[in-house]
């Protein structure tokens, strides 16, 4: 990875660049990713040193605050003790503890990005950064924006510099000061090399000063890069390049330097004293860096311990039901686990399944009226189907406050003075009495219940621009079989199984996408539920299906679903196409949904301040409600924070324990993949879209300047695509503060049901899932079907794990806890009332 | 009724006092006061308008209290209401009450909730006292109080480097305008010999206008007030702080630069109408910048593409039409133009995160390329150089910096010569010779003593522009700011006589100011070893104390109405006679300067990122 060629070659430089800039693209396709996926090549711990000394980042918690998670508890004693031992050996346990506890360590240096430009700064006393960002970011914001402007970028057919190249060649002005670099641009190639030649001078020190400049504002960099790579994200197309952003960044630069010094400059390399370490020399571990690592593992090991403790304790009789009253599939998603949780409680002979919110049937998805499409699976995927929305009556509300009408002087005089006046009244009923707006994005919107699906295809040159309309029979039966296998629900189904997707509803939150199904890539999940429901539905689906030993009967329905884990409310598709008896029973469990979202909002709310949790579910699921709708509330919900452990396995393996809601449930069924095909495609997909979304809680939490984008409250929309502080600031990509402030940093536990050398062969077949748990990015352990033994993957092997607790605290009734506490709790072992 | 006043000032104003005693930690206290005193205030607001319109509308003016008195001067505080006074009471009580209520959750775990919360209810405090203000001395206090909350709640992310360095280029600005008022003050205490009163331009005092009035005299003023507005109402030239004033959060950048803040310029300007209306230059002049502003800031907010200075531009727009209606004379609809406006900017900047969503939305559904708009007809080259024009926003940024502040650097490095002792080994014979030549007056030859008020004003400039120069010692700059008090004092010690008293009000101020700051100064090099002006030093990160005890020296040291130097500043003008436009223009170069200075020194030490903690801070560029 880190082998350069000796001379410096752009192209090769340009594309490590790429690598090491932020990869989020623009916001209405918010999916959570790795930060430090360009590190994910190292052992955790080696990639976060290394990330750090290089680029400045702050990637644990500070010592203070693991010391005062020790004094708080949250990190055990007997844990730490444990990993120093592993570490430091069993004698000197005693006496390290101590030096964790109140010993001194170095801090750190300053960070190798930066070293090299910042000479421009010491030698010649000109701040290039504040001569060149403010128009670059500019310049670059015009081409780019999707639909802020009424002006928009005059010239927009042709590359970025293309662009430029026209625009400067026919106006009768310039975006630079002096006349070198507009006749560079116009009468050269503009090669990065030709530029770097004449600014920095040293093709030893070119590849260092590129990275310097580029991570003086990575979020433009990365928005650049990442448009680059998958231009489709931008409805509005553009053709940019990073290439594109470096060449015109120098030109800026070497024009800001000749107004400033006039030709009295010689460049950078010539007058620095030093040459900068190199980059990416290898960073040798300091003490701190042990200790902090030590500590972070301490803490981990600390809930992992209890989790663990808890699998083993909790009562293991799964009571066997002949009848399910109702079944229901839901995204893995750590929010959903609470609300299947009351489900099963309200409703003990109803059974609960998990599996990826896309429900396995990958496609683009058009809406009616809609001009473009949008993907409605993992973000890796690219599906060759399309499902057209037919018969939408919904009415797209609008608001003239968003009218660029406003803005120019003479329509403003008017607008102002009408309008304005109406305007003050809106905010004060937003105020005081807060409903939804058209500013509001709300998951119901996403398709019109009454509408219909182009699911089925019926002829395979039914095409639309390349893509299929809708699935084959073949092609449906194969996705259905999948799902069903993968979760372990080959019989026994219920007279209704619902298929439950997930979105949220927000406003003012420019984030919004990160709040809807990951599996989806950022959308609500209601079509893809719908769709499979469609095809398990369909006749000669099923027959396919009895051929393959999956039985099931005519009397069983699937019900598409959307579960709004904003407001906690539920919508059901395609009701009326029920059987009279079958809608009876839906009805009676629609009480059922109704009373666990009631008791789900009431949970939530504990995390919730402002939320008085001892008020009736009811009351507080109201005040949940109002939150989706309030202009002023950052939190509409906490989304994944607190998210720590993924179980892959039946629900009966975690059913007895208290999680919290910080766990993705993955439900699968060793006994009917014993050679794990099926688990290989689960891993495949939890490892990146779990530990994505995890890793991107951990970094934005412990970084939040840096990797996280920061308080969200001064954010200034750029573009439609991102978020800056103020007029002329960098991106901020990451989450805002709001989001991560409860969440703490810990890597994810997955825990696989199965047995560890299945297991171990499974994470073997792919080498870009083996990375994940290989370098421990994310942690994995295996609970024995057979014997219930525990082991956790170190260093490549599975090792036996005993948990050092050996009881855990048994509660019956949780709600004297929900309503008196806000930080995380402990695992407990739910106390089954028994009948 | 009219003793009613006075509560509009005092209930803000304890409001402001409790929100300062209130605990840090409890959200639900410093918010329920600013909800509590802003609630009331709208309350008092909407009876006592009430009443006052059944009573039959007529203007109300009060002389409150006297600051200071000696024969010729009188230093009072003086309200007033009336129609313009009932509609910026109305729009800003209900706006601030809005903001109040919507911040309570939006801040929510924010760190500075209560910091917000003061800045909000000290704003609230200024801007009342602005636009009860009855005379132009109590306006200006509150004019400083709005200037002063800009900059913090600029900066209030002050461990980020752009909301400082922008927060310093507003002041900046402000100062500029801070200095409009104060010719216009000093020139029209000359033209009436007395501080007056709004109410009496009305009167009969138009009609006495003095004998061998100079002709320029009153339409200088209206310039003045002209700077003095368009600086705060971000018209041309100075129309680029707007949008670069964003940085605070949403609501406050809603309620100060989306509405009331930006709007003072025009209140000001409706305030002072009777002094310039019948000046017809005066009202071209306003006119003619209000309406290139609006055509401007129209053309400039057409390319916007992040939404907060796109909404800042279209505000502007209408501000600068505003201007046009006030110089016209239609104040009803200037009114009602103001508050639309205010209300709009303030909604849509509110919802202006909302913009992703919506805009998207509406884009997915409606999208047709390459749209038309109305530069599609005009000829390529014109249009690329009008869009390339708007984007660089001609250059308004630019132009401050290349023709004010780049001088000034440029004047201040030819003084790099001056060291500290260099410095001091020439300033203090001089200055001490000039104190023994004030005191043996009849000593000196009389056209000497007639040209040096001038030459210690120029020694006095010089000393400023040192300070605000200053790259290295901290402590430097900050001693020569004293130093150019001094030299003021004794300019205008020689150029009238003045009573020792008048002196030491105004010096008493700035010597205690001086000796705190001095404290602090040398109290953070203990600490911090040197401490120098060549970047930001963010060390209110980990000395918040010192931070908050210097802020208030720099506050005394630049005639902030907190000390008597207020006052004396005032003062000192009234010394300057209508014939030493230079003396004038130099004494309030010194002043400007001098609060430039003062700022810089404070925001380079205790603003920005904090220089030890690399790993804690965000990107310069974020």
């Amino acid at each position: 990875m880190n082998h350069r060629p000796p001379a410096f070659d752009a192209h090769h430089v340009v594309h490590q660049l790429k690598h090491y800039l932020p990869a989020q693209a623009p916001l209405k396709d918010f999916v959570h990713h790795n930060t430090l996926h360009s590190f994910q090549h190292l052992p955790f711990e080696e990639a976060l040193r290394t990330a750090s000394a290089i680029f400045g980042y702050k990637l644990t918690l500070s010592l203070q605050e693991y010391r005062n998670l020790y004094q708080q508890g949250r990190i055990r004693k007997d844990v730490l003790l444990q990993v120093i031992a592993e570490h430091k050996g069993k004698a000197a346990a005693g006496d390290y503890r101590n030096q964790l506890l109140n010993g001194a360590f170095t801090l750190p240096g300053l960070p190798r990005i930066g070293a090299l430009r910042s000479g421009w700064k010491k030698h010649y006393q000109v701040d290039l950064d504040s001569l060149v960002q403010p128009t670059l970011f500019r310049i670059l914001c015009s081409y780019l924006d999707q639909g802020i402007s009424i002006w928009s970028f005059p010239v927009t057919d042709q590359s970025f510099l293309g662009a430029l190249r026209e625009m400067e060649r026919n106006s009768l002005t310039s975006f630079f000061r002096k006349r070198r670099s507009r006749q560079l641009l116009l009468d050269t190639e503009c090669t990065i090399e030709d530029l770097l030649q004449l600014l920095v001078g040293k093709e030893d020190y070119y590849e260092h000063y590129l990275y310097d400049q580029q991570f003086a504002h990575p979020g433009w960099s990365g928005m650049v890069s990442a448009i680059e790579d998958q231009p489709q994200t931008l409805l509005d197309r553009r053709n940019i390049s990073l290439h594109d952003l470096i060449v015109f960044e120098l030109l800026l630069e070497l024009d800001a330097l000749d107004y400033y010094n006039g030709k009295n400059w010689e460049p950078l390399a010539f007058v620095v004293k030093e040459k900068p370490e190199d980059l990416f020399a290898p960073v040798p571990a300091t003490e701190l860096d042990e200790a902090l690592a030590i500590w972070q593992q301490a803490f981990e090991r600390s809930y992992y311990d209890q989790v663990l403790a808890g699998l083993q304790l909790e009562q293991t009789t799964p009571r066997r039901i002949a009848h399910h009253s109702f079944q229901g599939l839901f995204c893995i998603d750590d929010r959903e686990c609470s609300f299947r949780r009351y489900l099963e409680n309200e409703d003990p002979a109803c059974a609960t399944f998990g599996t990826p919110g896309f429900f396995g049937v990958e496609f683009f998805y058009q809406p009616g009226g809609g001009k473009f499409y949008t993907k409605l699976c993992p973000a890796p995927v690219t599906p060759r189907y399309l499902i057209k929305e037919v018969g939408s009556r919904q009415q797209r509300e609008k608001d003239p406050h968003f009218t660029k009408h406003s803005h120019p002087f003479h329509s403003g005089w008017l607008i102002s003075q009408t309008l304005g006046f109406w305007s003050a009244v809106k905010l004060a009923l937003n105020v005081f009495k807060p409903s939804t707006s058209p500013a509001a994005t709300s998951s119901f919107k996403h398709m019109d219940h009454e509408a219909t699906l182009t699911i089925e295809n019926k002829d395979v040159n039914d095409l639309e621009n390349g893509l299929q309309i809708g699935f084959t029979v073949p092609e449906m039966a194969t996705r259905v079989e999948g799902v069903l296998r993968s979760i372990g629900l080959v019989r026994n189904f219920a007279p209704l199984v619902y298929v439950v997707g997930h979105g949220a509803s927000s406003v003012n939150n420019p984030h919004f996408a990160a709040y809807d199904c990951g599996a989806c890539s950022g959308r609500a999940g209601s079509v893809n539920a719908r769709v499979l429901s469609y095809m398990a539905n369909h006749p000669a689906v099923r027959a396919i299906l009895q051929e393959k030993g999956i039985d099931i009967p005519e009397s069983t329905r699937f019900v598409g679903a959307l579960h709004d884990t904003t407001v906690d409310d539920i919508q059901f598709y395609d009701i009326p196409a029920l059987s009279g008896s079958l809608q009876k029973l839906h009805w009676k469990n629609v009480a059922t949904f109704k009373t666990a979202l009631d008791n789900n909002a009431k949970e939530r709310s504990r995390r919730l301040e402002l939320i008085d949790s001892t008020a009736t579910a009811e009351e507080i699921h109201k005040q949940v409600r109002r939150r989706a709708v309030s202009l002023f509330e950052p939190r509409p919900e906490l989304n994944h924070a607190t998210n720590a452990l993924c179980i892959v396995g039946r629900r009966e393996l975690s059913k007895g324990l208290f999680l919290d809601r910080r766990s993705f449930l993955n439900s699968y069924n060793y006994a009917i993949d014993p050679d794990g095909t099926y688990l290989f495609n689960i891993l495949k997909a939890a490892a990146p879209v779990c530990g994505g979304i995890n890793l991107e809680y951990y970094f934005s939490r412990v970084d939040n300047q840096k990797l996280g984008a920061g308080t969200k409250l001064p954010h200034n929309v750029m573009g439609l695509f991102g978020v800056a502080n103020g007029m002329d600031g960098d991106l901020r990509p990451g989450l805002p503060s709001q989001m991560i402030e409860v969440h703490d940093p810990v890597r994810i536990l997955f825990i696989v049901e199965h047995f560890p050398d299945v297991v171990l062969q499974v994470i073997n077949r792919a080498p870009e899932t083996y990375e994940w748990f290989g370098n421990e990015w994310v942690h994995l352990a295996v609970v024995h079907p057979e014997t219930g033994a525990i082991s956790l993957f170190r260093k490549g092997c599975f090792e036996p794990y005993q948990p050092l607790l050996t009881e855990l605290p048994a509660v019956a009734d949780l709600t004297p806890l929900l309503e008196t506490a806000t930080e995380n709790f402990p695992v407990y072992l739910l106390k089954t009332q028994s009948a | 009724m009219t003793n009613l006043l006075p509560y509009f000032l005092l209930l803000p104003g304890v409001g402001y006092i409790a929100s300062l005693l209130a605990p840090r930690r409890s959200e639900k206290t410093v918010s329920g006061i600013a909800f509590a005193t802003v609630g009331s205030q709208l309350l008092l607001a909407l009876a006592f308008t009430a009443l006052w319109l059944v009573n039959g509308a007529t203007a109300i003016d009060q002389k409150e209290v006297v600051l200071y008195q000696t024969p010729h001067y009188s230093f009072f505080i003086d309200l007033s209401f009336d129609k313009v006074t009932a509609v910026y009471l109305l729009v800003g009580s209900i706006l601030t009450f809005l903001v109040t209520v919507y911040s309570r959750i939006y801040l929510h775990r924010e760190e500075g909730y209560k910091r917000f919360y003061n800045l909000l209810q000290f704003f609230f405090l200024g801007y009342v006292l602005t636009i009860f203000a009855g005379n132009l001395e109590t306006l200006f206090v509150g004019w400083e109080v709005l200037g002063l909350t800009s900059f913090l709640l600029i900066a209030f992310y002050r461990t980020r480097y752009l909301p400082v360095k922008n927060a310093v280029k507003v002041f900046s600005i402000y100062r500029i305008g801070d200095v409009g008022l104060i010719l216009a003050m000093w020139l029209a205490h000359h033209v009436w010999h007395h501080n007056i009163r709004f109410s009496e331009l009305a009167g009969p005092l138009f009609q006495t206008l003095p004998e061998g009035l100079h002709p320029g005299a009153l339409p200088f003023i209206g310039f003045a007030i002209l700077v003095a507005a368009a600086a705060k109402s971000a018209q041309l030239p100075f129309s680029s702080w707007l949008p670069r004033a964003m940085e605070g959060p949403t609501p406050s950048s809603a309620i100060f630069y989306g509405s009331l803040s930006v709007h003072i310029g025009v209140f000001l300007l409706l305030r002072t109408y009777p002094l310039w209306h019948e000046e017809t230059s005066v009202r071209i002049a306003i006119a003619a910048v209000g309406l290139l502003s609006a055509f401007l800031a129209s053309g400039i907010g057409r390319v916007q593409s992040s939404i907060k200075s796109q909404v800042a531009y279209a505000s502007l727009a209408q501000i600068g039409l505003i201007f046009v209606e006030v110089a016209l004379g239609w104040h009803t609809l200037a009114l009602v133009h103001f508050a639309g406006n205010a209300f709009l900017r303030t909604y849509q900047l509110l919802v202006s995160p909302s913009v992703v969503s919506y805009l998207i939305r509406e884009q997915f559904y409606e999208f047709e390329p390459a749209k038309k708009t109305v530069e599609s007809w005009l000829p390529k080259k014109l249009q690329y150089t009008l869009y390339m024009l708007s984007v660089k926003e001609w250059n308004l940024d630019n132009m401050l910096y290349r023709y004010l502040w780049n001088p000034l650097k440029w004047a201040g490095r030819r003084l790099d010569f001056l060291s500290i002792n260099r410095a001091l080994v020439l300033f203090t014979p001089v200055y001490l010779l000039g104190m023994v030549g004030l005191f043996n007056e009849n000593l000196m030859p009389g056209n000497l003593v007639a040209v040096l008020p001038i030459v210690f004003s120029i020694v006095g400039l010089v000393l400023v522009l040192k300070a605000f120069t200053e790259r290295h010692r901290a402590i430097m700059s900050w001693v020569f700011v004293l130093l150019n008090h001094l030299c003021v004092a004794l300019a205008i010690a020689f150029n009238e006589h003045v009573g020792a008293w008048e002196i030491t009000l105004y010096l008493a101020g700035i010597f205690l100011a001086a000796a705190i700051g001095f404290l602090c100064l040398r109290r953070l090099r203990n600490f911090e070893g040197g401490i120098n002006l060549n970047r930001f030093h963010g060390h209110g990160y980990e000395h918040p104390k010192i931070a908050a005890v210097f802020l208030l020296a720099c506050l005394g040291m630049a005639g902030f109405p907190i000390t008597p130097t207020f006052i004396g500043e005032d003062l000192v003008f009234t010394h300057i006679h209508e014939d030493q436009p230079a003396l004038a223009l130099f004494t309030a170069l010194s002043l400007i300067i001098d609060g430039l200075a003062i700022i810089r020194i404070y925001a380079r030490l205790f603003m920005g990122p904090h220089v030890k903690s690399v790993y804690d801070m965000g990107y310069r560029s974020s």
